[in-house]
């Protein structure tokens, strides 16, 4: 297989791109592609600042990775999660750190990020505080935990936005989820832009959302980044994972179909179909933590810290 | 020696040289769109044909959670 650009030896082929690319030019372009993505949607500027959320993952480190290469002003924080099984939170800060090292010997700048341990801050590891909470998976007490801290991390300091590594397979899954269960709230709030709708719920772009995951885990080998290969061990049955698989198996049958999917439901987007609901804007607030909350009375975040034991 | 080496995480196959590495990996039940191939280290499209003697690295590309 040969480069479609420069006829060297293809290091990966894209069927649905009907591209195939050497390392040379794959390295150009996903961030090519990344660039378009965070100007086609305004996602933030040069001169802002921008969070990047590090899981030690190739994702989130690619994505670190590119925004750093094309200048622009980032800051990582890694949620340390407390999972210990065969040291996987530990593992995965220290690759965050390795990364952010090597980055800083790189550009000669400082590459910077803040760590903020689960345990440490709020008493309790997420896998311990999910035990408390019976009906809730792991997956689902991570889920709004990182947010929740996410939020306050960018509220506490001057972010444009916050960064995530939500490749178009993350995407499709959840569309996926949402469609067959028909969640019309969720499918109202997926997009690659979530607007900030309240002084302390911050904005949240996703810049990797048109590359598939295999191009980021490709970008990420190419590029010598050293991350995270093993999945969480939380999340080895997760429904995502299904999903990906039945989606990965239409991409078989019909290379460009999860691509087609995602883009799809983002015209449908942009054309208004689900305009009217999805600007509406969030007006209560939590009485203890200040973030924004559907409900009268505290957020889902500290009430699961009240209902703990 | 006619055969190549496939590892995967904690599992390992010898397969037949001359097929690509993309059937290599239909044949030991992986699916292709979920792993990239490594050999001495360095990323390689799946249309490659194995030598004899290959060492692929299969690399998980999904995450979920």
């Amino acid at each position: 297989m040969k480069c479609t650009k420069c006829g060297a030896t293809a290091a990966i082929g894209m069927p649905q791109h009907r591209l195939n690319l050497c390392a040379e030019h794959f390295l150009e372009w996903v961030p090519a592609m990344v660039a378009r993505t965070i100007e086609k949607y305004a996602m933030f500027s040069p001169d802002d600042r921008v969070l990047v959320a590090v899981s030690g993952g190739k994702d989130s480190l690619a994505l670190w990775d590119i925004l750093i290469r094309q200048g622009y002003r980032t800051e990582g924080v890694y949620i340390h999660l407390g999972i210990d099984h065969e040291g996987y939170s530990d593992i995965s800060e220290e690759k965050v750190r390795a990364f952010a090292n090597a980055a800083s010997a790189a550009s000669q700048g400082d590459v910077s990020f803040r760590v903020v341990n689960v345990g440490e801050t709020y008493g309790k590891a997420v896998p311990d505080l999910a035990r408390t909470r019976r009906g809730r998976r792991v997956c689902s007490v991570c889920g709004l935990v990182k947010r929740h801290i996410m939020n306050r991390v960018a509220s506490e300091g001057d972010y444009a936005a916050i960064a995530t590594g939500h490749n178009l397979d993350d995407e499709a899954a959840t569309l996926l989820g949402n469609t067959l269960h028909w969640q019309a709230n969720y499918l109202l709030r997926q997009a690659p832009v979530l607007p900030e709708t309240h002084p302390r719920l911050a904005r949240k772009v996703k810049p990797l959302c048109h590359l598939y995951e295999r191009e980021m885990a490709a970008y990420a080998l190419l590029r010598g980044i050293d991350y995270v290969e093993e999945e969480c061990p939380f999340s080895v049955k997760a429904k995502s994972i299904f999903y990906k698989d039945l989606l990965n198996q239409l991409e078989h049958r019909s290379p460009g179909a999860k691509l087609q999917f995602y883009t799809g439901f983002l015209q449908a987007h942009e054309g208004g179909l689900f305009r009217e609901e999805a600007s509406a804007p969030i007006e209560k607030t939590c009485p203890r933590c200040g973030q924004p909350t559907m409900a009268e009375g505290l957020c889902a975040f500290c009430r699961l810290w009240e209902s703990t034991p | 020696m006619s055969t190549a080496k496939i590892t995967y995480r904690k599992d390992e196959w010898e397969v037949n040289s001359g097929m690509t590495i993309r059937d290599a990996i239909v044949k030991v039940g992986l699916d292709p769109y979920a792993v990239l191939a490594l050999r001495e280290k360095k990323l390689v499209n799946d249309q490659t044909i194995l030598e004899p003697g290959d060492e692929i690295r299969l690399v998980n590309v999904i995450s979920g959670g």
